[in-house]
């Protein structure tokens, strides 16, 4: 009568491991691509933090002679990490959107309706996400270069600084894929965005947490965003530490693990509700 | 010669005036209904200068501590920011209304109707200046709370609100000339581009005391900066003519260009 209710409301069938590794890659490939071809889509994410690294560096270039203020050879050098940050934290908002276009389109049910493992919906989407969180550090690292960024952690730093994005786009991206999943809705994902901005803005990515005072202070200081912001800088402008290289990874690991349970949830309660 | 309907819409273009202000009267009402209708348009409006206020005078509260700085207190050099860009992002509210309207089929009802061409953009700007009053109110009482203080007295709220209102009838003359431009929602991004650049671009984070580089060069010769001028001199020091006049004549002179924008904007969409 109806061959095709059950096979949406079932779990799917467990694949082999090869068979899974080759759909997680088919819908990881379709999110990567569906980046390059709507460019206007992640192309804020891209500009805007370039562009309050420019207006922080000529405002607040004077700053660095203030007490306190970490030993830096211009403005630049403290932005860069922010701008990772920030940058990162938009291009996840787009990702989110992105499951959620597919909800509301209907695509999510025909995904569904094929031995697709469920799983491998969700990690596609993240690895397009990280995918273009490791672009997105790269990019802003090569383009800030030639304004006189100075990297004194080398090549391995900026590899660290990279790796560091792909994974923060997977701890971000699991916020907004939980949130794209629970909802269905991409003006809900979409809305998150404001949260994300407090969340970046009440830590220390773009002023140091020692010139700050009071409850800003010790908000910043609860923040986990402060220290993988920190990690990325002290790459920037201190050195190959085993500190700075254990804040850079381990913060989004941390964040990124609750955001998956929080995702894989999400995940779950959308089919148990079909 | 001509039918009922443009009998009734010519009577009502040459009215002396009263009933292009009860028509804009009308039309402003509407707009103000939609805060109590549909307050999560409005939230976000009210809230994001809150936010700015708070989060940009903690993140740079050190700032205040490089020489020549003209307050000790951030909040101080923040929340006027803060207050004239959500004025602004204000007036962009409108133009967000109006593609709405476009493309709801509700302003194609509004031409039809005998409404005196004026009124569509008098209307709109009569409800921008109410709503930034009130992100004015909330922003400045927020803003005492968190330790802004008035520094000449209660005339630097008046000229804080003459900033205000000034960037908000250049917003809503922007957003509603592009608008009528477009009428789809590809006209909001460059909405809040335009009047994002315009205000960053300005002094808005530091003195141009204190500025280096690129950005002090142009900062200097942007207009938004004389009314970012005009409204924070009562919390930096006292009130002054110097520090008056230059924002007024950018008020003007760019509010004048955006309705004549968002004039013409609706004439091309007529024809």
């Amino acid at each position: 009568m109806s061959a095709a209710v059950p096979a949406l409301t079932a779990p799917s069938p467990a694949p082999s491991g090869s068979v899974w590794w080759a759909q997680t890659w088919a819908m990881s490939k379709r999110s990567i691509l569906a980046i390059v071809r709507q460019p206007a889509l992640v192309m804020p994410s891209l500009i805007f933090p370039l562009f309050f690294a420019a207006l922080g560096t000529s405002s607040f270039g004077r700053a660095t002679a203030l007490p306190g203020f970490p030993k830096v050879d211009s403005f630049l050098d403290f932005s860069l990490a922010g701008s990772v940050v920030q940058g990162v934290l938009f291009g996840s908002v787009t990702g989110g959107t992105a499951l959620a276009t597919d909800i509301e389109l209907g695509f999510f049910d025909r995904l569904l309706a094929t031995p697709t493992s469920r799983v491998s919906i969700l990690l596609g989407r993240l690895a397009g996400a990280a995918a273009f969180g490791a672009a997105q550090a790269l990019f802003f690292t090569v383009v800030l270069l030639p304004f006189g960024v100075n990297i004194k952690s080398g090549v391995p730093g900026v590899a660290v600084i990279v790796l560091s994005g792909a994974l923060t786009a997977v701890a971000i991206g699991g916020f907004t894929a939980a949130m794209a999943l629970r909802t269905g809705s991409s003006e809900a994902v979409q809305g998150s965005f404001p949260l994300l901005f407090i969340a970046l803005f009440f830590s220390s990515a773009f002023f140091p947490r020692q010139n700050m005072d009071g409850a800003y202070k010790a908000v910043a200081d609860a923040n986990p965003m402060s220290y993988l912001v920190e990690g990325i800088r002290g790459l920037t402008i201190e050195g190959f530490t085993a500190a700075n290289v254990a804040k850079a990874l381990l913060v989004p690991v941390g964040i990124g693990a609750l955001s998956m349970l929080l995702s894989m949830r999400a995940l779950r309660g959308r089919l148990a509700a079909r | 010669m001509s039918t009922p309907g443009t009998h009734v819409l010519s009577h009502a273009d040459q009215a002396p005036g009263g009933t292009i202000m009860r028509s804009s009267r009308g039309i402003a009402l509407r707009g103000l209904r939609a805060i109590v209708r549909l307050p999560s348009a409005f939230f976000p409006a009210l809230m994001m200068p809150i936010f700015q206020a708070i989060a940009f005078s903690g993140t740079f509260f050190a700032i205040t501590k490089i020489p020549g700085f003209p307050t000790d207190r951030s909040i101080n050099w923040y929340l006027p920011l803060a207050t004239v860009m959500g004025a602004g992002f204000s007036g962009v509210g409108v133009g967000f209304t109006t593609i709405r309207d476009l493309e709801s089929g509700f302003f194609d009802r509004l031409r039809m109707a005998p409404v005196p061409r004026t009124a569509l953009v008098i209307g709109p700007l009569l409800a921008v200046w109410v709503r930034t009053l009130l992100v004015l109110v909330a922003v400045t009482v927020v803003g005492f709370l968190f330790g802004a203080r008035l520094t000449d007295g209660p005339l630097g709220l008046l000229t804080l609100a003459l900033a205000g209102l000034g960037m908000a009838t250049i917003g809503a003359g922007w957003s509603l000339g592009l608008a009528y431009r477009f009428g789809d929602m590809r006209a909001a991004a460059l909405m809040q581009l335009g009047l994002f650049n315009a205000t960053f671009l300005t002094n808005a984070q530091a003195p141009l005391s204190v500025m280096t580089g690129w950005l002090h060069a142009v900062a200097k010769v942007n207009p938004f900066t004389n009314i970012l001028r005009l409204g924070r001199q009562g919390f930096l020091g006292q009130v002054t003519w110097a520090n008056t006049w230059g924002g007024l004549v950018a008020i003007a002179a760019l509010s004048l260009l955006a309705v004549v924008f968002a004039q013409r904007g609706l004439r091309k969409l007529h024809g």
